[in-house]
């Protein structure tokens, strides 16, 4: 396993962002991208690079851990819509999980709750 | 519309990272008038997704530009059992109100979602041309029983939403 911030790499961003987010490696071809706080206008963009740096050979499954992030804007919503289509072109499958009601019922208004693959847990996530 | 306290004006730089902020505010005023945790949620969301559009189409992304946000509490009548109403000003081009619109969400595509989420949220929604220079956005939305409604004390503090508190 292993961790680095992305923040960093992402570049221009305010020192508040550092650390936004961490990614971990539980098993080889698992990958989990966790959000550390809330994802709106100013970090999705952040979110966006992890997930396209992670997105590479060899991944078989990404799983986007959301149990930090307490509120989530439209944004986040385009940038996970994003994801899913980058995943299903290189056959990775993604997981959402651990997210909050606040935070699905985003996904709920746009109607697409039903277009994720929606967990309660990483682990649960992790054994799918 | 009657209202029973002053509005709550401020003015925000077009700074994404200061979107926080207004949310948080919004969020906070929501509680205080009686809705419940889900209801400020998705209230400050519709603020956030209409800031965002300032920032992202009316601005240009450009971070320094202005954005005024007024919120006034909505007293209850025989009508209604009350609420909050928004209003998001600014000095950002015109377009005419009517070629503001939401895409079809059959389109799963990223981006686009914002004005379908505000309509979706808020009871009424009202986009027009200010009168010299900008646009205005006038959001309501009103309590949906009549439990629910506003119940504004000037002793009560701004709820700490669970997740939040520190024990």
């Amino acid at each position: 396993m292993r961790e680095r911030p992305i923040a960093a790499r992402a570049g221009g961003f305010p020192l508040s962002n550092d650390n936004f987010i961490d990614i971990e490696h539980p098993e080889s071809g698992v990958c989990v991208v966790i959000p550390r706080h809330d994802v709106d206008m100013s970090r999705s963009p952040i979110l966006r690079s992890a997930i396209k740096d992670e997105m590479g050979s060899g991944l078989s499954k990404m799983i986007v851990d959301l149990g930090d992030v307490q509120y989530m804007d439209s944004s986040g919503l385009a940038t996970l819509v994003e994801a899913m289509r980058g995943a299903k072109n290189a056959n990775v499958s993604l997981y959402l999980a651990s997210m909050n009601a606040k935070v699905r019922a985003i996904f709920e208004i746009a109607k697409l709750d039903a277009f994720f693959s929606i967990v309660d847990s990483r682990d649960e996530a992790l054994s799918a | 519309m009657s209202e029973t306290n002053p509005p709550i004006k401020i003015e925000l730089v077009s700074d994404p990272m200061y979107l926080c902020g207004a949310r948080e505010l919004v969020s906070c005023i929501a509680h205080r008038i009686g809705f419940d945790d889900m209801e400020c949620s998705k209230i400050a969301l519709a603020v956030d997704e209409a800031m965002c559009n300032v920032i992202r189409h009316g601005y240009e992304r450009a971070t320094d530009k202005p954005i005024w946000v007024t919120i006034t509490p909505l007293s209850e009548s025989d009508e209604s059992f009350g609420g909050i109403e928004i209003v998001i000003e600014d000095e950002a081009k015109q377009i005419e109100p009517t070629a503001i619109k939401g895409r079809e969400l059959e389109d799963i595509r990223p981006g686009g979602l914002g004005v379908h989420i505000i309509r979706e949220v808020m009871d009424s929604v009202v986009f027009e041309k200010r009168e010299t220079v900008g646009m205005r956005l006038t959001m309501q939305k009103r309590a949906d029983r009549p439990e629910e409604a506003p119940r504004i004390s000037s002793r009560s503090s701004c709820p700490i939403p669970a997740e939040r508190r520190v024990s």
